[in-house]
Formats: structure tokens, C-alpha cells, sequence
């Protein structure tokens, strides 16, 4: 077990550093060095960079020095000091916009990973255990319709009914009264008012994924020979289902975590784009647009990093759950 | 073990049967019995035929636009029904009748129920080139009067045809689709043989790169790359770049399920069975290992289209894939982010619809493939 | 070295008078028809034999023949598309009450009561057939407790016990131990402990050797009559391999296409088969300096796949001694030979036997 939990830190610390490396990647990529455009934008808002400023910053981030310096700056000042760099379309440090923005997030995505596995499990399992039934066909098109649709475009339709028929706006995640409000009570409540449509939209496409997940797994045990001996045993069908075949599929189930998360992660973006919520979506997008590339890198690095170390949770999840991998 | 002999005299009268019907008859015979997959597979082709003879199916081109109809509604096309002169009328649209609100300045649209414009097939229209050669002016539908409106799926913010555009969308999403898993096909093709094929450190560094780019989230990934391609390009070569960029994670899947046939397929019992029943090492190859294989990346890449189809309209829906002289439906739906166009014109989500039937149609035609491929998987 | 026991008893017939005891399980006229994709397949196809108590009845045949569907039957376990269309299952119970189980619902209290407890299963694969992520104490326990009602130490108590008795050393430890960390044969013993730890009276073991090595085999095959010996355990033994058969039946029945073509007691089918697949089966049997591990394969030409069964004789188109004009016209029928021996082939039918042969339908849809 601890030689498994080893290896799987030090593969995730390999995957966190080479996702790092991407991201910083993604920052040097628009042509001409971001100092160039940030001066320009300066002087598009009237003022102009003195040359001590403009040496200061090409200290800061080494700009004269080759790019594994330039790196090594970077990175270092993440891991040491918490300093992902400057926004310069905010003018504020990246870190000072980032931590809200990815709290939420992180937030969203957790809370749409467990419904969307409270609502996948029972699903997946009627759908395996009553195969060809017609509850069975109707979650079955259901998933590939599920599947078929776009999260930004539901979320848009969605929009559109409760606008149009309900006269609710369904956009954000806090009431205005609440938008700039200290954190109270009242504000995780009107929170958990706001949370649920995201959330249902988002879920939508992992739902269907994991229910196909789980139906597939599950059938595949379903004939196992163990299932049988247990009914040699006399054991009954419910009693046996549960603590035999569902028990096994589910530990596939648990590693789609792996998959799962990063899609989830995706489909947030651009659900939160449509939906103006205040996680890291429309934040990222806009820092993209504007070539804001500091914040835009430290995004997709705490994105990434989101994703790595929920993978390596689901892992040693399965690990504990799971004696064949344990011990492997 | 010992007893080997017996099991595989049990397989050998299916192989025997497998042998003489053919193994792509054999797919084929149980493809068809899934229904679904079967109507998707027509689905599928009548989309593509669509996206190629676009000019010709949509009744205009797709920047055809007329500020007097600035979001004007779907007109629904009418099969019966008389005109203002009571005459009857056969396959008609209502015209509009305008009303301007001076206090909101807003413009509404009513529905005329006297004014109707005929509609007939093969229409003469707007002149085009078919393949960007042929010219002619015929359209498969459009109004018999071409100066009159016939907004199927109503109008958007310049008064285009929505419907019109999404047949010129298709072209763009469809086959971005196609050149995309071609790319990653090819990537996959390499990489996963190679990984099967030599295994050992290869193996390892192909699969360690695999596990990395799937522990990543796309769509961050995508933006980041996508944000750099610059602005004034070509959009021939944006529209090259995105897919490109799309392949790049496209091709993992591919690569698992390449390396997996590889390795498989060098222990696979029927190849034994084969064997054993007496074909030549040829023939096992091109009556069954062939078949198996290539049925199986067929299953893999018709289940990949619709990923990049996806992919592609997220990106350009965000505005940092395909901008818009090009037409995608990505980027028609971007025209629907706002709540406020949503409001005043909803079926600007029409080319969702597009989206959701192309992607259920591959999605269902790639699973019977597969399981008509593999029954036993 | 196992060489068969050749016995020089040729003639020496059954001289019927020896009572036998009652049988624990009789098998009457029992037909299984599963459905699959392509259609109803006749699985068993009318089969009939006694399981004597204390003793093994053998089950042979190449694969496909239907042995292990016959053997699930006596537990009313078939596939979920599987069904008995016909024939009675009579087992007599410890109170001497005689169950009909194919009338008893596959999924009902009562035949469930019987699973484990009075007839238990050991199934062909040992690496399969343990859940692989419970400890081989969290699947022998529950099984004890259910059926004996004791309380779980009592419970494991036992288990360790039967552990013990079946030679996996350490019980008590190996109790918390997963399925993988087990040898293949300690694996087949964890499911012999298994199969029975509430005492059943039949056992039904279904090729419990085919996946092991040879040493292996032949320590599984000693356990299995050493508590046969102890126990009173009643056996029904499936296997492909006629070196077992001769060392461990009591009874032997050769199945084919679903149909018991010979049967007999282990002494007669050796030494005087009468049908020509037995027959072929023994000659393809190396006789000295050969390993018990035969195949049955030898035969030539394949088992026919049960969608066209041959008209007349199931084994015609393999049979060297088919007589034209007859064999692939007429269904041989069951001739019995003897009380507990009957075969299915025309060449038996001797004026004498002929008053005795059950005719059956020559038709097969
Ligand atoms: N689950 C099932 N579904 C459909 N058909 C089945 C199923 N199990 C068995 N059969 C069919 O029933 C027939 C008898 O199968 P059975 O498993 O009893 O053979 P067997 O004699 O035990 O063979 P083996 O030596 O390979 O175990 C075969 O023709 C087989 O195809
Ligand atoms: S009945 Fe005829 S074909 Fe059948 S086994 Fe006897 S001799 Fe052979
Ligand atoms: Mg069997």
C-alpha cells in the first residue's frame, strides 16, 4: 500500500511539473513578449512606461534570459511565494484575482461530481440488473441525448425557458444584494438557491457518461462466476447484487473520477461563460482574449492542477477500496 | 493445459461458419440488426450530403442578408390554406406584417395571414457555383417570388437565414469533424502501433504521454492554444490550426484502442482457432485479423467525430475558435449567448438542433459498429 | 502415472440382485432449452440417471455436450434465458421427503434453502469463482451463518475448521486473506471449504480440476474422496478427463448433444463399452506410460453445433460403425442393458432387448 500511495505522489508531482511546463507554454505563446503589448496598452491609457519601470519588470520576469530561466522564475515564485505574476489587464497581482474565482470552481465541480455520481449509480445499476427493460432504453437514449448536447447549450435553453416563462433570471451564483457581501449565512444560502441549475446543467453529460459507465461494468460482473457460486449459496438475488457485483463495479466506477473531473472542469468553463458565473470561466476567457497571459497560464495551471490531484484522490480512493490494486 | 483440444473444438464449427459467410458480411448482418445504429448510419450520410451540396439544398447563401428582417421569426411553412383572394394555395409562407413600437424602439413582427408567398422546389435563386464550379441559380426550396422573405427558421440579427446558414455551417462542422479524427487517426495509428507493436519504453513514454494529456482539462488546454492562433489570419488556416490543436489531445483514445487491437490480436483465440482449422497465415490475416481491426477503429473514429464536432463548437462559440465570416455552427450560436438576443429571437438555437442530431446520429452509428464488431465485448 | 485400471471383467455382467440403496437424486426424462440470439438451443435434451448416495456418478463429454448444464440443474441454476422445459428433478431430502426442484422457484426461499446447504457447487474455474475484492472469510462466514444459524465467532470458527480439512495451512490466518493472494489450487480448496462447510449431501463438481496443474489434480482428487469417505458426501462429477473418471466414479454417464448416450458403472463402461462413442473415447486413451491428463478430442470430425442436429443418430456423421439406411433415419432410442446401464445405439438392440427399448420421437424440429 505505501509503496502504491508512493508511486502514485511522485507520478502526480511528475504530471503537476510537466503540466507547468505547458502552462508556461501557453503564456509564452502569442507572438512578441507580453512586455511589448503591455507597454502598448499603457500608452493606449495615456501614460507612459519610464524605462527604470520597464527594467524592473524585465528583472522580474527575466525576459533577457533563455526560457528555462524565464521558467524557473516563474514557477519558483508560485511555489515559493504564492506569486503567479501581474495581471496587466487588471493591474493587480494574479494571485489577488485568481483565489475566488477558483475557490468556486472548485466548489461547483465537487458539488456537480457528487451528484452527478448519486444520480449515475442507482440509474446505472437498474439499467444493468433490468437490461432490455423499458425504463432501460428510456435512460439509455436519455444518456446519449445527454451526451449529445452541449452543457453551454442546454444552460442557454434553460435560460431561455425561465426567462421567458418564469420571468427568473438564472444567471450568476448570488442575488445582487449579495454579489459583494461578506460571507454570512444568508449569503450560502442564496448561494445554494443559485447553485442548482449549473450544477444540474453540468452534471448532465457526466451523468450520462458514468450511467453507461456503470451499466457496462456492472453487466460484465453480472455473469461472473463468483455471482454464481454466491447463488450456489444460497444467497438472494438483492442481497447478493449488492454486496457482489455492485461492489466490484464500482471500483471501475470510482477511477472514472480520472476522466470525469477534467470534463467536468471543461464543461464548466464554458457553462460559466453563459451563465456570467464567478468561477474561473469567463475570467479565463476574457484574460485569453485580451492576451492577458499571466492570469490566462495560471489558470490553466490551477486547472490542470485541479484535475492531476483529484485524479490521484480517486486513485488512492480505489486503492483503499480495491486489494487487487493495493497490492499490486 | 492438457484439455486445450476440447474448447477449441467447440469454437471451431462458429469459426467454420465465420469463414463462410465472411467476416465483413458477418458485421455487417449484425449491424443491421440494430436498428437504431442502421437509421443513424442514413442520418449520418444524409447530413454529409447535405454539408456538400450546401449551395444547392439551403434556399440562400449564407451572408444573403435584408435589414428589414432583423431577427424576423421562423415563418412555418404552410401546406394548405387560401390566400386573400380565397384562392387556394398549396406550400406557401405567411408574410410579415411590421409594427414599430416608437416608445421602446422596437420593431415586431405579426404574422400576415393574407399575404402569402408561394414556395416551389428547385427554385431559381440566388447564382452560386456547385463545388465552386458548376454555376447555377436552381435551390431546392425557396420562394417562387424571390424578392419575397422566407425565413423557415427565422432571421437573425442582420436578417440572414438561419436555416440557410446552418446548411452552410455543416459544411465547416462536419468536416472539421472528419479532418480532425484524420489527424488524430494518423497520430494514432503511430503512436498506438508503435507502443504495440515495440512495447517497452516506447510503450511506456506513449502511454505516460496518454495518461498526462488525459489528466488535463481540454477545454483550458484548447483556449490557451487556440487564443494564440493570431487574429488576422487566413481563416482557411485558422480553420486548420483548430483542428490541429483539437487532434492534439483527439488522437490518446485512438492510440489506447490501436495499441490494444495490437496486442490483443496476437493472442486472440479465433486467430488460434484459425490456425489450428487449417488457414494459411495470409489468410488468417486478411479473413480475420483485418476485419476485426479495422472494424474496431472504424467503431473508434465514428465515436471521435462527434467529440471534435463538440470541441469545435464550444471553441467558437467562446470566440476563440472560428470567427465569423467563417460559418460553423459554433459560430452561429454564438450570435445566441447573450440573454437578450435569446429573449427577442430563440430560435437563434436552431443550429443546436444541428448540433444535437449530428452528434446523437454518429454517437448511435458508432456504437453499433462496435458492438457489430466485437458482440462478445 | 495413473495408466487406467484395465479390468479383466468382461463378462462379468451386473448380477442385478445387489440391492441398491435409495438414490439421493433421480433424474427423469430432464430437458433444458435456453434461448440465445440465434435461437432455442436444446441444451439437455432428455436426460435420465440416479445420483446413489455416498457415491459419484460421473459426467462425461466433449465441450458443448451439455454436462454442466445438466449438473446446474439439480440446483435450478441455469442461465437467466435458460429454462426446464421438461422432465422431474427428484432429490430426497434430509427428512426422507422427495423435492421435485425443477418445479421450485429458481429464485424462492426453499430452493435457496437447499443451495450450500444440501447440494453445493464447485465450479470449473477457481480463479473466478471467489468475489476478488472480499477476504475469503467476509465469503465463507455469511454462507455458514445463513445456513447453520450460528453466531459469527461460531461461524468462523467452522470456517477455520473446514479450511483446515481441506489442507490450506494456517486457516486461521489465511481467513482475511484476499483470493489473489491464493495459489490456484489453494484456490480450489478455498471453494471446496466453501462448497462444504454446511455439510451438503450432494456436491456437484463441475470440471473442479480442468484449471490446475497435475499435481494439483491429483491432491484435489484425493481430498474430494477422502471426504466423500467421511462425509457420506454423494458426488456428481463433470469432467472432460477419463483418467479421473477411472479413478474417482462409482458411475459413469457419457453425454452427447445433450443427451446421455451410455451409462453404466465405472467397471462396464471400461471394460465393455457398448456405444461406439464411448468406444472412441476409450480407444483415443493411451493404455500404459500415459499421463492421466487424455483428451477426448481424437474423435474424428466435430460435435455438430446444436442448431442442425443430425437427423436419426446425434452421432452418425462421427460414427464409424453407422449402418446406412438406418442410423440417419431412425433415432436409436434408450435401450437398457440393466438397472443401472443403457445405451442409445441401434447395434445394441438384440432380440432380447429389443421388448425394452423406449422408443422416442425421430423428429426434431
Ligand atoms: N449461458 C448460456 N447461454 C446460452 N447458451 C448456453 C449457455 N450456457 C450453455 N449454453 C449452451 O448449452 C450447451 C451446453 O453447454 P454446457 O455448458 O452444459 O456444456 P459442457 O458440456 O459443460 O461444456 P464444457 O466442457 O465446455 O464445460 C452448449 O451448446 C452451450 O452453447
Ligand atoms: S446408432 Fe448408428 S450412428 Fe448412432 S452410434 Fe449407433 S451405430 Fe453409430
Ligand atoms: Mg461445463
Amino acid at each position: 500500500m505505501l509503496r502504491y500511495v508512493l508511486r502514485r505522489l511522485v507520478y502526480t508531482f511528475a504530471t503537476l511539473a510537466a503540466v507547468s511546463v505547458v502552462a508556461f507554454l501557453v503564456i509564452q505563446l502569442p507572438p512578441g513578449d507580453f512586455l511589448t503589448s503591455f507597454s502598448a496598452k499603457f500608452a493606449e491609457q495615456g501614460g507612459a512606461l519610464d524605462s527604470d519601470a520597464l527594467t524592473a519588470l524585465k528583472l522580474r520576469y527575466g525576459l533577457d534570459q533563455p526560457w528555462y530561466v524565464q521558467y524557473w522564475l516563474w514557477i519558483s515564485g508560485i511555489l515559493f511565494r504564492g506569486d503567479f505574476g501581474e495581471s496587466f489587464e487588471w493591474n493587480k497581482p494574479v494571485s489577488e484575482l485568481m483565489w475566488d474565482r477558483f475557490g468556486m470552481t472548485v466548489l461547483l465541480s465537487g458539488i456537480t461530481l457528487i451528484v452527478t455520481w448519486i444520480v449515475a449509480l442507482p440509474i446505472g445499476i437498474y439499467s444493468a440488473v433490468r437490461r432490455y427493460s423499458w425504463l432501460d432504453y428510456v435512460v439509455t437514449f436519455l444518456g446519449f441525448l445527454g451526451l449529445a448536447v452541449p452543457s453551454f447549450l442546454l444552460a442557454l435553453a434553460l435560460m431561455y425557458v425561465f426567462s421567458r416563462y418564469f420571468g427568473m433570471s438564472v444567471s450568476g451564483l448570488f442575488s445582487p444584494a449579495y454579489v459583494n457581501a461578506e460571507w454570512s449565512l444568508a449569503k450560502v444560502g442564496d448561494l445554494a438557491m443559485h447553485l442548482w441549475l449549473p450544477v444540474f446543467v453540468l452534471a448532465t453529460h457526466g451523468t450520462a457518461a458514468l450511467i453507461r459507465v456503470m451499466r457496462a461494468n456492472l453487466i460484465d460482473e453480472l455473469y461472473k462466476p463468483y455471482v454464481q457460486t454466491a447463488r450456489a449459496n444460497g444467497l438472494g438475488e438483492m442481497e447478493l447484487l449488492f454486496k457482489y457485483p455492485v461492489r466490484v463495479a464500482l471500483n471501475p466506477f470510482i477511477s472514472t473520477i480520472g476522466w470525469v473531473l477534467p470534463n467536468l472542469v471543461s464543461g464548466a468553463i464554458v457553462t460559466s461563460v453563459v451563465m456570467s458565473l464567478p468561477t474561473a470561466g469567463p475570467l479565463l476567457l476574457s484574460a485569453l482574449l485580451a492576451q492577458d497571459m499571466y492570469l490566462a497560464g495560471s489558470f490553466i495551471l490551477m486547472l490542470s492542477a485541479l484535475t492531476v490531484i483529484g485524479t490521484l484522490i480517486s486513485d488512492l480512493l480505489l486503492a483503499w477500496l480495491d486489494p487487487r490494486v493495493r497490492y499490486a | 493445459m492438457t484439455d486445450l483440444a476440447a474448447p477449441i473444438a467447440a469454437a471451431v464449427p462458429a469459426g467454420r461458419k465465420l469463414a463462410e459467410t465472411g467476416q465483413w458480411a458477418l458485421i455487417f448482418r449484425r449491424f443491421r440488426r440494430h436498428r437504431l445504429a442502421y437509421a443513424s448510419a442514413f442520418v449520418v450520410l444524409g447530413i454529409y450530403l447535405v454539408a456538400l451540396f450546401a449551395e444547392f439544398v439551403a434556399p440562400f447563401s449564407a451572408n444573403t442578408y435584408n435589414a428589414r428582417y432583423t431577427y424576423g421569426p421562423p415563418q412555418p411553412l404552410q401546406f394548405f390554406g387560401r390566400d386573400a383572394g380565397g384562392e387556394l394555395r398549396f406550400m406557401y409562407v405567411n408574410g410579415y406584417k411590421m409594427s414599430f413600437d416608437p416608445v421602446a424602439l422596437k420593431r415586431s413582427f405579426v404574422v400576415d395571414q393574407n399575404s402569402v408567398n408561394p414556395v416551389v422546389f428547385f427554385a431559381r435563386g440566388e447564382p452560386y457555383h456547385l463545388f465552386g464550379l458548376i454555376p447555377w441559380d436552381r435551390h431546392l426550396i425557396g420562394p417562387a417570388d424571390p424578392s419575397q422573405p422566407m425565413y423557415l427558421w427565422g432571421a437573425d440579427r442582420l436578417g440572414r437565414d438561419v436555416l440557410s446558414r446552418t446548411i452552410h455551417g455543416a459544411r465547416i462542422s462536419m468536416s472539421i469533424g472528419l479532418v480532425g479524427v484524420a489527424i488524430s487517426l494518423f497520430l494514432g495509428l503511430l503512436l498506438g502501433g508503435m507502443s504495440g507493436y515495440y512495447g517497452g519504453w516506447i510503450d511506456e513514454v506513449v502511454q505516460r504521454s496518454i495518461d498526462f494529456l488525459k489528466s488535463i482539462p481540454t477545454i483550458p488546454l484548447w483556449m490557451g492554444l487556440a487564443a494564440a492562433v493570431p487574429a488576422n489570419m487566413d481563416p482557411l488556416l485558422v480553420y486548420l490550426w483548430i483542428t490541429i490543436i483539437l487532434s492534439l489531445i483527439g488522437w490518446t483514445d485512438l492510440a489506447r484502442v490501436v495499441r490494444g487491437r495490437f496486442l490483443s490480436l496476437r493472442t486472440e483465440d479465433f486467430v488460434l482457432a484459425a490456425r489450428l482449422d487449417g488457414c494459411s497465415k495470409q489468410r488468417v490475416i486478411w479473413r480475420h485479423m483485418v476485419p476485426s481491426f479495422t472494424s474496431h477503429i472504424v467503431a473508434s473514429v465514428t465515436l471521435a467525430i462527434p467529440s471534435m464536432i463538440l470541441a469545435e463548437t464550444a471553441l467558437s462559440f467562446l470566440g476563440i475558435g472560428l470567427k465569423d465570416p467563417v460559418v460553423s455552427w459554433g459560430v452561429l450560436l454564438k450570435d445566441a449567448q447573450s440573454i437578450l438576443a435569446l429573449t427577442t429571437a430563440p430560435w437563434l438555437l436552431a443550429p443546436g438542433a444541428a448540433v444535437v442530431v449530428a452528434v446523437l446520429a454518429l454517437n448511435f452509428l458508432g456504437d453499433g459498429i462496435r458492438d457489430a464488431a466485437d458482440p462478445y465485448a | 502415472m495413473r495408466p487406467i485400471p484395465m479390468l479383466e471383467r468382461m463378462s462379468a455382467l451386473p448380477v442385478t440382485a445387489v440391492a441398491q440403496p435409495e438414490p439421493l437424486v433421480t433424474v427423469r426424462d430432464l430437458k433444458v432449452q435456453i434461448g440465445t440470439d440465434d435461437g432455442l438451443v436444446r441444451a439437455v435434451d432428455g436426460v435420465t440417471f440416479d445420483v446413489p448416495r455416498g457415491r459419484t456418478l460421473c459426467l462425461v463429454g466433449e465441450s458443448g455436450s451439455g454436462k454442466s448444464i445438466t449438473g446446474r440443474a439439480l440446483m435450478n441454476l441455469l442461465p437467466p434465458s435458460g429454462r426446464i422445459a421438461a422432465g422431474r428433478i427428484t432429490y430426497t431430502d434430509r427428512a426422507g421427503e422427495a423435492i421435485d426442484i425443477g418445479a421450485l422457484d429458481p429464485r424462492g426461499r426453499q430452493i435457496r434453502g437447499l443451495r450450500g446447504k444440501d447440494i453445493s457447487l464447485i465450479s470449473q474455474e477457481p480463479m473466478a469463482a471467489l468475489s476478488p475484492v472480499h477476504t475469503i472469510g467476509q465469503q465463507l462466514v455469511p454462507v455458514i451463518r445463513r445456513h447453520l444459524g450460528l453466531s459469527r465467532r461460531e461461524a468462523e470458527a467452522r470456517a477455520v475448521e473446514m479450511l483446515g480439512r481441506v489442507g490450506i495451512p494456517k486457516p486461521a490466518e489465511r481467513l482475511g486473506n484476499y483470493p489473489f493472494e491464493f495459489s490456484g489450487g489453494m484456490r480450489q480448496r478455498v471453494c471446496i471449504a466453501l462448497a462444504l462447510s454446511c455439510q451438503p449431501r450432494l456436491l456437484i463438481a463441475d470440471e473442479p480440476t480442468t484449471a490446475l496443474d497435475v499435481t494439483t489434480q491429483a491432491n484435489i482428487i484425493d481430498l474430494l474422496q477422502e471426504l466423500q469417505r467421511e462425509y457420506g458426501l454423494s458426488i456428481l462429477f463433470i469432467t472432460h478427463d477419463l483418467g479421473v473418471v477411472a479413478e474417482i466414479a462409482d458411475d459413469v454417464a457419457v453425454m452427447y448433444l445433450g443427451r446421455i448416450v451410455e451409462r453404466g458403472t465405472v467397471d462396464e463402461i471400461f471394460a465393455d463399452p457398448r456405444h461406439p462413442y464411448t468406444q472412441a473415447l476409450l480407444k483415443s486413451v493411451p493404455r500404459l506410460g500415459a499421463g492421466r491428463h487424455t483428451r477426448l478430442a481424437a474423435i474424428r470430425g466435430m460435435v455438430p453445433s446444436p442448431f442442425d442436429r443430425p437427423a436419426g443418430c446425434d452421432f452418425r456423421p462421427r460414427c464409424d460403425l453407422a449402418i446406412k439406411g438406418l442410423c440417419e433415419i431412425e433415432d436409436p432410442g434408450t435401450i437398457t442393458l440393466g438397472p443401472r446401464r443403457d445405451v442409445r445405439c441401434v447395434l445394441q438392440r438384440t432380440p432380447s432387448t429389443d421388448s425394452v427399448v423406449t422408443e422416442r420421437s425421430t423428429s426434431h424440429a
